[in-house]
């Protein structure tokens, strides 16, 4: 599948992402932020970085970016996007996930790998992993603590929507597992319809083992609608 | 003599005023003077160390940019991959103002960088600090210099996407009144795409890019060339202020700029002394003249005067010079990027650096004698009075008569000096662009590079320096620590291409302290020598001192290098257990002098670290290459500050490694010594049993000595030394390890 990864001024994982996505045999375009045009048939990455440098909130600028609106509409449409970090504040200040990202509640920036449960794999980002698969997967951002009022994270429960969770070495959702103060232990969320999704976790720094390893693969694999083959 | 006065005023010298008086056969106004003041500070002219820096060793085949011609030196590191890196210092300006003075050293290092054409692909961090343990206001402001030092330099480095892969981090009361903060940073780049500082064609015209012009670091580098005193607070204006995200679009835009063919002519980077340094640096390199419009300079703050306008330290701003005719190519790429791009002047063939406001010419000077003919001066050197006597020791006052190594050794785990700097390296991105191949923690750091022609390379980089050494033997400890920078190389299988230095020390004029800058230079040249190491750049700061006296003489080194092709990267910490632990190098533990055991254990710094035996040193570093590309090893760490038994602690602390049980060799000396002796020249290898006789081969035919140790397994640190075996349970030490750093920083 082809991917348009978006370069917002100040994105500095665009090119970790393209060149994620074509080890993984994907297609992987950059695309500017003042541009608009987007195939009918690709799937679109906001990477991590610092857009427009953070200033005001993280992702606040970045939404109203002509790309931006031709994100929303392919999201309509139901192309694939995927926000990783910073792009995960995008579309949650953008309305294409619900909640915000705060500041960690330490208040330092971490950067760590991470340990993820997988809570469901009933969506396309995760189909090729098996309920409650341990994953560990880098995080880096000062600003990753989600939140959002109780009714919405009620219904994010229900509907299965939230596909991570931080956990321990163990597979343990607990409070000193969650590096940030994440409501819930959240560290990705789908939307409603399944083609959308916000995690604070990066997957292209764990596709490869000389980078610390593969458990990012089968995200980004399944973004471009490769589940478990086997 | 209005005008001599003036000149005083801004830190120059009687004879240095007469010395541009006479050499401009007039008398200089103020503006002209203010150029001067910046250009001839120690920090732009090295006035007080050049003649010091000539001892360095600064060819060899790999050398493609060689010191002090350029921004920052270039080594080849084959396959037309080059690499460029410097280290730079932000001393006084985080004293002052921790959180922008440390987050401006980075900005100023990664423009330094990619001035050069290269792509910064990797930040480390030197700090340095009091005890943050320190009891009463002392300690609270170290702790609050420390948290805004780190945030400065994760604000900085995360924002513009350049991951910050190692360094280190230090205390000492010696630095209580002066930390210091040296930043390096690491670019590749191809061998065609070499930049040069030079204004070159006459009639191309000069671009000023990125931000504008404000009153911020007035004269920062003026600055940073005095002592620091109480009145330094009131030197906050001359702290320049960062914004690391027009620092990542500069870069972006510059690097799109320079892959134009042939429309850059020559590119600096405003730093220190901002316009003024810029503009005379370049027009004396390229011979040529320079002639610019203060009109024309983006400004954010109005009603500027000259004087401030040409001082100023600004950040993210550069001076490009561009092919005339092809002006709009320049526009549109930074226009695309949203930054400031004005065409501020002119190439001119007069050899003067002409300003003019308005049309009026505010000042003009032969741009030579502003960049190159500073004076020289030889300052006086004088070994320190007290020197014999803080080197000589008497063990016997200072060591219990009944050993307590159990005890020690916990002692030293729970010191913040030994503990884990993790809480310092997860706040930066360390893993931003996907090089990082062994991250922070180790030896040394190494990154995969791209070769231009696809495919990767291997570069390790470490930064070193030991104050505490230096302080009691500068030419003995700058040895040192340019063989540990060097072993730590070793260790990542890594040939060292190229040193940058960071000279920090006192005040030149006093002989004491300025024989420790010679001393230490000498050293440090003498093993550049040894290891065929050429010195590609750096920086010298000087004025580090403090009401409460000088720092120890602190130069700290870069080293980069290249990992041997057939290396498997080992880590630094034990496997799960079932190996064998030899030691490869010399079984003489250098005795204590110096040791961080005697200032961490006993409150003493006392004695003389043992001379470096450089030869050895060299052959056991080339068996440690050799040793890692066979199969079968499993751990190498070298034997550092806290000698072979801290060196054995840390390698247990490993996620999932084992402890082990190990027979530490000891002569006639103490328990102690033969513990925590800090001797150069020592490497520990832990390496499947199998691999042993292949092992031991290669060790004998380099001419290395090599000791069995023991094995790994268990969850105890076991070793025995002069037949008395001590235990401890891995998890209390790795627990003291972990938590000592957090505990003395505070949330």
């Amino acid at each position: 599948m082809r991917f348009a990864v978006v370069q917002f001024p100040g994105s500095n994982c665009d090119q970790d992402c393209v060149h994620a996505l074509r080890g993984l045999g994907q297609e992987a375009r950059l695309v500017w932020h003042h541009e608009t045009r987007l195939d009918p048939d690709e799937g679109v990455i906001l990477p991590g970085g610092f857009s427009y440098g953070d200033y005001l909130r993280c992702g606040a600028i970045a939404r109203f970016s002509p790309m931006m609106q031709s994100v929303k509409a392919a999201a309509e449409r139901g192309q694939v996007v995927v926000g990783i970090c910073n792009g995960f504040q995008i579309l949650c200040e953008a309305g294409l996930l619900p909640g915000a990202l705060t500041r960690n509640e330490g208040l330092h920036f971490r950067c760590e790998p991470s340990h993820l449960r997988v809570e469901s794999p009933a969506s396309r980002f995760t189909s090729g992993y098996g309920t409650g698969q341990m994953l560990r997967i880098p995080i880096a951002h000062g600003e990753g603590c989600y939140r959002a009022e109780p009714k919405v994270l009620e219904e994010l429960e229900a509907r299965q929507q939230i596909l991570f969770r931080y956990c321990d070495a163990e597979g343990r959702v607990t409070a000193e597992a969650n590096p940030n103060g994440s409501s819930h232990s959240i560290a990705g969320i789908r939307n409603q319809a399944g083609n959308v999704l916000g995690m604070m976790p990066h997957p292209e720094r764990a596709c490869e083992p000389e980078m610390g390893g593969l458990d990012g693969r089968g995200i980004l694999l399944g973004a471009a609608g490769i589940g478990r083959s086997a | 003599m209005k005008a001599k006065e003036f000149a005083l005023k801004l830190g120059l010298t009687e004879e240095e005023f007469d010395r541009i008086q006479n050499g401009l056969g007039r008398e200089p106004n103020e503006t002209e003077l203010g150029m001067f003041s910046v250009m001839w500070s120690e920090h732009c002219s090295y006035k007080n160390t050049r003649k010091e820096l000539r001892k360095f060793p600064t060819t060899g085949p790999a050398v493609l940019v060689k010191a002090g011609e350029e921004n920052a030196g270039v080594v080849d590191a084959g396959d037309g991959l080059a690499l460029a890196f410097k280290i730079e210092s932000h001393n006084h300006p985080s004293a002052v103002e921790p959180f922008q003075g440390a987050a401006t050293g980075v900005g100023g290092i990664l423009r330094d960088i990619f001035t050069m054409g290269a792509r910064p692909v990797a930040f480390m961090d030197s700090l340095r600090f009091g005890r943050p343990d320190a009891p009463g206001e002392a300690g609270k402001r170290t702790r609050s210099l420390i948290h805004g030092v780190v945030a400065g330099i994760s604000h900085y480095g995360n924002c513009v996407g350049v991951p910050t892969v190692g360094g280190e981090l230090v205390f000492d009361p010696a630095y209580e009144g002066n930390p210091l903060v040296n930043v390096f940073c690491l670019g590749t780049l191809r061998h065609d795409q070499i930049r040069r500082g030079a204004a070159k064609g006459v009639g191309n015209p000069v671009f000023y890019v990125g931000a504008k012009t404000g009153r911020d670091g007035l004269a920062g580098a003026a600055f940073a060339s005095r002592d620091l005193t109480e009145e330094s607070k009131a030197d906050r204006p001359a702290v320049q202020v960062g914004d690391p995200f027009v620092g990542k679009l500069l870069f972006e835009a510059c690097l799109e700029l320079y892959a134009r063919p042939d429309l850059v002519v020559g590119v600096q980077d405003m730093g220190a002394a901002g316009l003024t340094c810029s503009t005379c640096e370049t027009a004396s390199r390229g011979g040529s003249g320079i002639e610019i419009e203060l009109r024309k300079v983006p400004q954010r703050e109005t009603g500027m005067t000259p004087f401030e306008t040409l001082l100023s330290e600004s950040q993210e701003r550069m001076l490009i010079i561009v092919r005339k005719g092809r002006e709009r190519e320049l526009k549109e790429i930074f226009a695309r990027w949203g930054l400031d791009a004005a065409e501020i002047g002119t190439v001119t063939d007069t050899g003067r650096v002409v300003v003019m406001e308005g049309g009026k010419v505010v000042a003009d000077l032969p741009a030579r004698m502003l960049a190159d003919d500073a004076p020289v001066y030889e300052r006086a050197a004088m070994t320190p009075a007290k020197l014999a006597e803080k080197q000589k020791y008497d063990l016997g006052k200072i060591l219990p008569a009944q050993p307590r190594v159990k005890e020690d050794l916990l002692k030293l785990a729970r010191s913040p000096a030994t503990g884990s700097r993790r809480w310092v390296w997860n706040q930066y991105d360390h893993m931003v662009g996907l090089r990082t191949v062994v991250r922070p923690g180790s030896d040394a750091a190494v990154l995969r590079v791209e070769k231009p022609g696809g495919g990767w390379v291997r570069v390790a980089m470490t930064l070193d320096g030991n104050g505490r050494w230096c302080a009691q033997d500068p030419r003995e400890g700058s040895k040192a620590l340019v063989a540990e920078a060097c072993r730590n190389l070793a260790c990542a299988g890594a040939v060292p291409l190229g040193l940058t230095d960071n000279l920090n020390y006192g005040n030149p004029h006093d002989p004491e302290l300025f024989w420790q800058l010679r001393e230490g230079v000498e050293g440090m040249a003498e093993a550049c020598r040894a290891f065929d190491l050429p010195v590609t750049g750096g920086n010298v700061s000087l004025y580090n001192q403090s009401p409460s006296g000088p720092i120890h003489p602190t130069p700290v080194v870069g080293v980069v290098g290249k990992v041997d092709e057939g290396v498997k990267l080992a880590p630094a910490v034990f496997s799960t257990g079932g190996g064998e632990v030899v030691l490869l190098g010399t079984t003489a533990s250098g005795g204590l002098g110096a040791s961080l055991y005697l200032q961490e254990v006993h409150g003493v710094i006392a004695g003389k670290l043992a001379a470096v035996d450089l030869v050895s040193e060299k052959k056991l570093h080339a068996v440690t290459r050799m040793v890692l590309a066979q199969p079968g090893v499993r751990a190498v760490h070298d034997v550092g500050e806290g000698g072979i038994l801290w060196a054995l602690a840390e390698m247990t602390f490993g996620e999932g490694s084992a402890g082990g049980e190990f027979r530490v060799p000891c002569g006639k000396e103490r328990p102690e010594e033969a513990l925590f002796g800090e001797g150069a020249g020592r490497i520990l290898v832990e390496l499947d049993e199998t691999s042993m006789p292949t092992v031991e081969n290669l060790a004998k035919e380099g001419g290395v000595e090599l000791t069995h140790l023991g094995r790994t397994g268990g969850k105890d640190l076991q070793v025995t030394v002069h037949g008395a075996e001590m235990i401890w349970p891995v998890a209390e030490l790795r627990d003291g390890f972990e938590k000592s750093l957090p505990k003395a920083l505070g949330p």
